[in-house]
């Protein structure tokens, strides 16, 4: 079977309005540098990476929130890469995303039920979802007439988990997603990100700073350093015997709950 | 000897909620003892009170706070700024907002030396100097005369480390200090707390969510929960054998890769019913 | 947690006094207003040169039936600030109801869809507010000719890019938060994620603004009476009446100071209710 997503040659440079002269085009930076790699079917990838490796703008391209300025992105053969956003459209339901901050991510101003629906109703899709997807992420159906601000951060994030699952999407993108919470809520969501990978068959790429959070969850990881592909490699492999440089540093960098371990 | 003896603080919302339940703990001159615990647990409040910077709406209940053997609460509010600034500095989690972002770097560091020691200005200013060389940063000349804009988040750190040592406070209250930097930089940031503490004989109470760094700077360790504190111990035995359900739980949850099997598991309903069950105990007793 | 819990609260209480206040406040000139011709003792422009300069009723020399006291012309005081409101509160809800539709129409579209849409709409505002107000609304009014509807154009004229750049920003702001991202990713179009994600989160704004709008719009009607360029001179308004009593203010202080007070109140009060409203009942908040 075809992998789900096939990306070469990934460019995405964003223009510098700080520099921008008073009159013609800013000058343009450099974010992602010639990415290619695929994702397969049902695997469980990790995106990791330093502040400023491009780990968030590569997400956001494979979801199409920012165009990219040259390369393909083929999702399900299908190049999504200069799609048009009403071209776009259709596709959208197939791929969904997770976002870091669920405080900024869920509008303050609508119910939970009303942040579930609106993207069924937009796909015509049987609104009765809203309800099964809060069953899924383990929260009370009561809570479809909560406001974000009602709920603690880990059911918050619950809430955004619910409406990307709602959509039953091919592909979901999960960009930070317990970087806010605490240890006992992160373990949590974690366990019940697995647990619908595998129930609902989802591909899954996991954006994240921490290799620790990802060592658990993911088959395959992998590492970015300013806007480059460092490392490509199945996560046990990868932690057994980094390959790069840069995958040794970040390893070396965590702080092991251990006070044994060779930290210096 | 200790230096800091915080004793049954217990710290209350003004005809609100408990913040801090009769909480005690003690550091040694020299010593550094970690603060670990979830959002709202109440580890930065300990830092505050120590510091005096409680929010307005927050009051002491009851409890001592004995920094060198003298009970702050009961200072005037002159004589205990007074003594808190003379012996006490704060490293502060968020490096982008800790600077003031008008003023250069070197007056900001400098200040501490004029006000709290009463040295002249080249005297603070050499020093100031040598403290920015100490924190590993190279050319502290053009850094003292940099605004804080200029610097990178970790440079910026380093300079509220050597603004937290400059005067050579007695104990410093580090709040989350690395939350916001990426793992390599808080690898050398946290290696230069742990240093200049130990080079100094600085006292060190390091708020944190995070066992991991816990294990690497601090020798005794507090677990808080729900503004109480459930474990007092030694970091290598917190490690080895965890004394409290809620802290092995905390423990199993946090993320480690060697060991991924055992790590990232969610804390069970049993143990946060027993801590709960705690806390609601020591709320009945104290009305 | 707490913290900002208690805060909260304490905002809360405060915001119910001043909601309560400067509701009342401008509740009871409402009704006055509506009610005037019927509850106003006397009529505001029958004139008695015999009962000119009557002080108000608890002052000796007074006539009771002149609770506020009479102008140099024997008008009813009282009455002439009764049928003032309904200028003042007519012109403070249209123009700024007006002012508000149009400035925040025309910044949340700068705000949300950027670019060209932007460039235009921004350079527009800061090349409008170039010119002088006063001078912009004395001008206007002198092509338009006096009445009521050349001064609420005038405010409207002047006015709605103080909506529009308040407003812009606030777009702007969010629109850079993650659930208009989401709606994004949802396959909402931009239009729809407009008035379901972005306008909802800028209403508190908006009203805020809508009511310092209000007040501001009684504070220019007045002074346009005051210079004269408002509705014929002889008609009760709070600015005409400010400007005649001017004159008197050594004889008969009541017939300045009156409308004055009312003035003041009301235009007080309209912030008031803004930040109270917000305080209230903004979700976010509470």
């Amino acid at each position: 079977m075809a992998d789900l997503y096939s990306v070469t040659g990934l460019h995405v440079s964003l223009a510098d309005m700080t520099r921008k002269p008073l009159l013609g085009a800013a000058p343009r930076i450099g974010i992602l540098h010639g990415l290619t790699f695929a994702i397969g079917r049902g695997e469980v990838v990790g995106i990791v990476g330093g502040s400023g490796s491009g780990k968030s703008t590569l997400g956001r391209a494979l979801v199409r929130l920012l165009e990219p300025t040259a390369g393909r992105i083929l999702f399900d053969g299908q190049d999504i890469a200069h799609l048009p956003e009403p071209a776009l459209r259709p596709l959208r339901r197939r791929f969904q995303m997770i976002f870091q901050d669920p405080l900024s991510s869920l509008n303050p101003r609508q119910t939970v039920g009303t942040i579930l629906r609106a993207p069924l109703a937009l796909h015509g899709l049987p609104l009765a979802r809203a309800a099964e997807a809060l069953d899924a992420v383990g929260l009370p159906r009561a809570h479809l007439a909560r406001y974000p601000h009602e709920l603690s951060g880990g059911q918050r994030q619950r809430v955004g988990i619910a409406r990307a699952i709602a959509l039953r999407p091919d592909f979901i993108l999960a960009d930070e997603i317990v970087s806010g919470l605490d240890v006992s809520s992160q373990a949590q969501v974690l366990a019940l990100l697995e647990t619908l990978v595998r129930d609902f068959s989802l591909t899954l790429a996991f954006i994240s700073h921490d290799l620790s959070v990802v060592r658990r969850l993911c088959t395959r990881i992998i590492v970015l350093h300013q806007g480059r592909i460092v490392e490509d490699a199945p996560a046990a492999r990868l932690f057994d015997a980094p390959k790069a440089e840069y995958t040794r540093m970040l390893l070396s960098a965590i702080p092991l709950p251990d006070p044994d371990q060779p930290w210096d | 000897m200790t230096f800091l003896a915080v004793e049954g603080l217990t710290v209350r919302i003004r005809r609100g909620p408990w913040l801090l339940r009769g909480v005690s703990l003690a550091v040694a001159a020299g010593e550094a003892r970690g603060l670990v615990g979830e959002s709202g647990a109440g580890k930065s409040m300990i830092g505050k009170a120590i510091l005096g910077i409680l929010p307005r709406a927050a009051e002491v209940v009851s409890g001592r706070i004995l920094l060198d053997g003298t009970d702050l609460l009961r200072l005037s509010d002159r004589d205990r700024r007074a003594r808190i600034g003379r012996l006490c500095a704060l490293i502060p989690q968020d490096p982008l907002t800790a600077l003031n972002p008008a003023r250069r770097i070197g007056p900001q560091i400098t200040d501490r030396l004029t006000d709290i020691l009463g040295w002249d200005r080249a005297r603070a200013q050499a020093r100031a100097a040598e403290l920015l060389a100490e924190v590993q940063i190279a050319d502290p000349p053009r850094v003292l005369k940099s605004y804080p804009h200029e610097l990178s988040g970790g440079m910026r750190q380093r300079v509220l480390i050597a603004a937290a040592f400059a005067a050579e406070p007695k104990l410093i209250v580090a709040d989350e200090p690395t939350t916001a930097l990426d793992v390599t930089v808080q690898r050398e940031v946290l290696r230069l707390i742990a240093g200049m503490q130990a080079r100094h004989g600085t006292a060190l109470l390091f708020v944190t969510h995070d066992l991991g760094v816990v294990s690497k700077v601090c020798r005794r360790l507090s677990v808080l929960y729900a503004g109480k504190v459930v474990e007092d111990t030694d970091v290598r035995a917190f490690f080895r054998t965890p004394g409290h359900p809620y802290s092995a739980a905390l423990l199993a949850a946090t993320p480690k890769y060697t060991d991924p099997d055992s790590s990232l598991r969610p804390v069970p309903s049993a143990v946060i019913d027993a801590v709960r069950a705690e806390v609601a105990a020591w709320d009945a007793a104290h009305g | 947690m707490a913290d900002a819990a208690e805060g909260r609260g304490a905002v809360r209480r405060r915001a119910g006094l001043r909601l309560w206040l400067s509701g009342g406040w401008l509740a009871a000139l409402a009704a006055a207003a509506l009610l005037a011709p019927w509850i106003a003792p006397h009529d505001p422009l029958a004139q008695d040169l015999f009962a000119g300069r009557l002080p108000p009723a608890w002052q000796a020399g007074a006539d009771p039936a002149y609770l506020l006291g009479t102008d140099s012309l024997g008008r009813d005081v009282l009455s002439r600030v009764l049928h003032g409101a309904r200028v003042a509160l007519f012109v403070a809800l249209v123009a700024g109801t007006l002012t508000a539709l149009i400035g925040a129409a025309l910044g949340l579209l700068a705000g949300f869809y950027r670019g060209w849409v932007d460039v235009a709409i921004s350079r527009l505002v800061d090349i409008w507010m170039a010119f002088p107000p006063v001078l912009f609304a004395i001008l206007l009014i002198a092509v338009l000719g006096t009445g009521l509807a050349s001064i609420i154009v005038a405010i409207v004229v002047i006015d709605w890019t103080r909506f529009a750049r308040v407003v812009r920003a606030e777009a702007m702001a969010q629109g850079a938060m993650d659930y208009v991202a989401s709606a994004r990713v949802a396959g909402m179009g931009r239009l729809r994620t407009l008035a379901t994600e972005i306008l909802p989160n800028c209403l508190p704004t908006i009203g805020v603004l809508l009511t310092l709008e209000m007040g501001i719009a009684v504070i220019v009607e007045a002074i346009l009476s005051f210079v004269n360029l408002s509705i014929s001179t002889d008609a009760p308004t709070w600015g005409g009446m400010i400007a005649e009593g001017r004159l008197s203010i050594h004889q008969a202080w009541w017939v300045l100071v009156f409308p004055l007070v009312a003035l003041f109140l009301t235009v007080l009060a309209f912030g008031q209710l803004g930040e109270g409203l917000k305080d209230r009942f903004d979700p976010v908040l509470r």
